[in-house]
């Protein structure tokens, strides 16, 4: 069973890798490469926790190969802060107690920054079925869906 | 007015604000370690197999195959424990079978292996003889004398002969006379209610890291809301000495009371063990649903007797709850807690603990008590618009108050009901319109929450910062609290303090983070620690003033001498008394050890707005609100989220949340697709209303938030669906056939 060897750009740094070829990018991201941020919740796609960008596209990571990741240009929680400046997603949902347990927080704020990327005045029910795929079970949703709208309108004053 | 001999309310200065919680950063950056996210040196992979039948007999399990593969460390299977005491028994044989399995998911066997490849690989390679047996997994069908036994010869004696050995335990509160009171109702209103199990349905599925060296001692790496439990349970499992196993709790991806138990780390000991390596192990999310802590399913049987005013002169319920494959479901909590809301002469509740062949329930906020109150708070909705009565008045009528003798028992101090359902009537939201299609549900829930073993050690660093030092895993923003209580004590700034999760090596026992206790207790203790420090810190001030530390006080972050007649010296800040420490005796610190008594009782009203789609007889919530008294709100933000998540997985409960069984016995939604909880489409903002009604038992009024959330929504929800269906709804949940079945059954009359 021989490894392949992948060549991609994760977060801005060019990485290689060897995976097997069933491996997920999940499992290359969080058990060959230690990017431990991104969650496994479910493993089927259902959950969101591993959502993470693949050249600017929203996907589970849990549904895509690792060998599926060369050439492209991934984007996981880890590289969503610049150096110690949070992305203001990440201040506000630190502001609004957004988030209780965390475990679905990374997935979240990758999901809810691809929203703000394509829709930078997005309604309450369009931030609520961008959201859809991104289960969280503490806070009934509604600290998250405010700081994400409140980012946005933040974002918008600024630019 | 010269003297005020009232006591003067506390006016706070942390306590109450709403600070960024201490782990924050770490968990919007990835950063936040979880039970997955550990690795050790030479790690292996640990994986279980799991049994395929509800219930069999386990004939013979040869694993020589699967030993032989490459890359396989080691296999363990039930053999490899030995005896074990018996308050732990049913806990290792829910973690591996024993004679039998008991329910789909059931674990067999486990491996260790060099990758997840091989150990995969060797499971496929586990040879199993089973020998199947019938199975009951149905709450009512399992109680019938001709039911499949589960287990000979666990039958208490509170049980009637001639029942099924399935039925293990009856209990019984209340007072007065039902009878009684029966006769002086101008209407009775008496159904039965059924409610599917749910899971708790924490994002995170369990996972730990177990390390053991060949002297026996061992380290643990899990997420669990208690991990002081884990290192005990575990203990007694492997047969060490508590010492010996020193655990540490990772973040906590959720757990809701689902993490209250042990279900990997027994296994994840005795393979590191028998491997001389370290073993992680995760649980898959099949796994999570088929094999670890869903909650009772239950059918319970209600008889309310009203006056035609609103006068409750009686209410009795009989609640069946099956708790999977072992003893213990939550019903005498059900029993307790259903009725507490009111002050009633009389009342009487009986509760059966039963099982049944799937997996053994574990606690899941509030345990017990939602289902109870769906049932109770249901027929008293029936019985007083049956009279055309407010629903918020005819409680507020029988609501109990200080003073009140509680259908299970004690007589309240101050409590909260009232108050909420005072609030609940002021809201716009009461009188709010509705549309066609709509209706609107109101009801009451009571959780009793808890204290128990605590320590807090809160030590002063020699620059005047503070480490508080606590054993409970914070999975609500605890370590937030605790900091703000130890600033507020201490008279210092919030981010003076850093409060950490210790080790069981550090601490003495601490109770599981339940109950909604942590808050309460550990709040308690945290107080009664800084407490402690400052009393030291008074001590050395008095000694380097040269006067006697009675004349010395703490105020506003600094010891003061105490009236005139103490001498005049400047005040000496924390920062000055830590940086002269090491002189005046040594480094300072405050601890305290406690079994926390005076948790507060807690209550909600719960209000709520649905609207029906009549064709698919699917429910939309379109607004939700929600009313609890707090005592003292810590962290407002924080408490409002408790409220907040606790109705939603209330929501979910009500409408959606189901644990579906074949007539084969297995489980046939174990995913996050099929197990469908609610997702941020499906839900309106939730609103609350803080009350705070001081909790006596707490020096700051504190009263647990986290579990009373999810006691009123299945009933408010169900009394809403069934005023806009116009036919009540005695079943969760309120799935779209199960109202279109409903609807039609009216329809053709």
């Amino acid at each position: 069973m021989s490894q392949l060897h992948v060549t991609t750009r994760i977060n801005g740094d060019d990485t290689e890798f060897l995976c097997e070829a069933e491996d997920t990018l999940l499992d290359v991201l969080r058990d060959r490469l230690g990017l431990t941020g991104t969650k496994e919740g479910c493993g089927t796609g259902d959950c969101g926790a591993c959502s993470v960008a693949v050249d600017g596209r929203l996907v589970c990571s849990c549904l895509m190969l690792g060998a599926e990741a060369e050439g492209r240009d991934i984007a996981t929680i880890e590289g969503m802060a610049t150096g110690d400046q949070l992305h203001p997603l990440q201040q506000k949902f630190i502001e609004m107690a957004a988030l209780q347990c965390g475990i679905c927080t990374p997935g979240i704020l990758v999901a809810a920054q691809s929203l703000l990327e394509r829709n930078p005045d997005p309604s309450e029910e369009e931030v609520r079925y961008w959201l859809a795929g991104n289960l969280c079970r503490c806070t009934g949703y509604d600290k998250i869906i405010r700081a994400v709208m409140e980012t946005a309108a933040d974002m918008r004053r600024a630019s | 007015m010269a003297l005020d001999d009232t006591k003067k309310t506390r006016e706070f200065k942390v306590v109450g604000t709403r600070p960024d919680r201490p782990d924050g950063i770490d968990k919007v950056t990835g950063r936040a370690r979880f039970g997955a996210d550990m690795v050790a040196p030479g790690m292996l992979t640990g994986r279980i197999l799991r049994s395929p039948h509800a219930h069999a007999r386990i004939v013979k399990i040869d694993a020589s195959k699967a030993e032989a593969l490459s890359g396989v460390k080691a296999v363990v299977t039930r053999a490899d424990f030995g005896e074990v005491p018996e308050d732990v028994a049913d806990v290792l044989d829910n973690c591996m079978a024993g004679d039998k399995a008991l329910y789909d998911g059931h674990a067999v066997a486990a491996v260790a292996a060099s990758s997840p490849a091989v150990a995969r690989k060797a499971l496929k390679l586990i040879e199993v003889e089973y020998e199947v047996l019938p199975h009951v997994t149905d709450v009512d069908a399992t109680i019938k004398p001709d039911a499949p036994v589960l287990h000979e010869g666990r039958q208490q004696e509170t049980v009637p002969e001639g029942m099924s050995q399935n039925v293990i335990a009856r209990s019984e509160f209340g007072h007065g006379d039902i009878e009684a009171g029966l006769k002086q109702a101008d209407r009775v209103v008496e159904r039965t209610y059924r409610t599917a199990a749910t899971h708790q349905g924490y994002i995170e599925p369990h996972a730990c890291l177990a390390t053991m060296g060949s002297d026996g001692r061992a380290d643990l790496w899990v997420c669990t809301q208690g991990h002081y439990m884990v290192r005990n349970t575990c203990a007694a499992i492997l047969g060490m000495e508590q010492g010996q196993l020193r655990v540490t709790a990772s973040e906590i991806g959720g757990g809701f009371g689902g993490k209250t138990v042990v279900f990997l780390e027994p296994v994840a000991l005795m393979l590191a063990k028998k491997a001389g390596r370290p073993v992680k192990m995760v649980m898959s999310r099949s796994e999570v649903l088929r094999a670890t802590g869903p909650t009772s399913s239950t059918s319970i049987d209600v008889k309310i007797g009203m006056t035609k005013d609103g006068k409750i002169t009686a209410g009795f319920a009989e609640l069946r709850y099956q708790g999977g494959a072992y003893p213990g479901s939550p019903v005498d909590m059900g029993a307790m807690s259903g009725f507490a809301p009111y002050d009633l002469e009389n009342v009487k509740t009986v509760g059966w603990d039963v099982v049944t062949n799937r997996p053994k329930a574990a606690a899941y906020r509030a345990p017990g008590a939602p289902m109870a109150a769906f049932a109770i708070e249901s027929a008293i909705d029936e019985a007083a618009k049956g009279f055309g009565l407010d629903p918020l008045e005819v409680r507020l009528m029988n609501g109990a108050d200080e003073g009140t003798r509680a259908s299970y028992g004690p007589t309240y101090p101050a409590i909260g009901l009232k108050a909420t359902l005072e609030a609940a009537k002021s809201h716009p939201h009461w009188s709010a319109p509705l549309g066609e299609n709509q209706g609107r549900g109101v009801a009451c829930g009571f959780w009793f929450n808890f204290g128990g073993d605590t320590c807090v050690s809160l030590n002063i660093t020699p620059d005047g910062t503070v480490t508080v030092s606590e054993g409970n895993p914070d999975i609500g923003g605890s370590r937030a609290s605790m900091t703000m209580m130890a600033a507020e004590e201490l008279g210092i700034p919030y981010d003076q303090v850093r409060t950490i999760i210790a080790d069981t090596g550090s601490l003495g026992q601490n109770e599981v983070t339940d109950g909604s206790r942590v808050t309460f207790a550990v709040g308690l203790a945290t107080i009664k620690a800084a407490e402690a420090a400052k009393k030291e810190m008074c001590r050395r001030a008095a000694m380097v003033w040269g006067i006697d530390e009675e004349a010395v006080e703490w105020e506003d972050g600094a010891a003061r001498p105490a009236g005139p007649n103490a001498g005049k010296f400047p005040p000496m800040t924390l920062k000055e008394i830590a940086a002269i420490a090491s002189n005046t005796g040594g480094p300072i610190a405050g601890h305290h050890e406690v079994n926390a008594e005076g948790a507060g009782v807690s209550f909600a009203t719960h209000m709520v707005d649905v609207e029906l789609d009549r064709d698919t007889g699917s429910t939309k919530i379109l607004r939700y609100t929600v009313f609890q008294d707090a005592g003292k709100a810590v962290h407002p933000s924080y408490v409002e989220g408790q409220f907040q998540g606790g109705a939603v997985q209330g929501i979910g409960w009500a409408l959606n949340e189901e644990y579906i069984y074949g007539e084969d016995g297995i489980l046939q939604n174990a995913g996050f697709l099929d197990y469908r909880i609610p997702v941020a489409s499906d839900l309106p903002m939730i609103d609350t209303v803080i009350l705070e009604i001081p909790n006596p038992g707490h020096p700051y009024g504190v009263r647990g938030v986290g579990e009373t959330s999810i006691v009123p929504p299945l009933a408010a929800i169900a009394n809403a669906v069934s005023e806009a269906a116009g036919v009540r709804m005695t079943q969760l949940p309120m799935s779209p056939p199960r109202v279109l079945a409903a609807l039609q059954a009216k329809a053709e009359g």
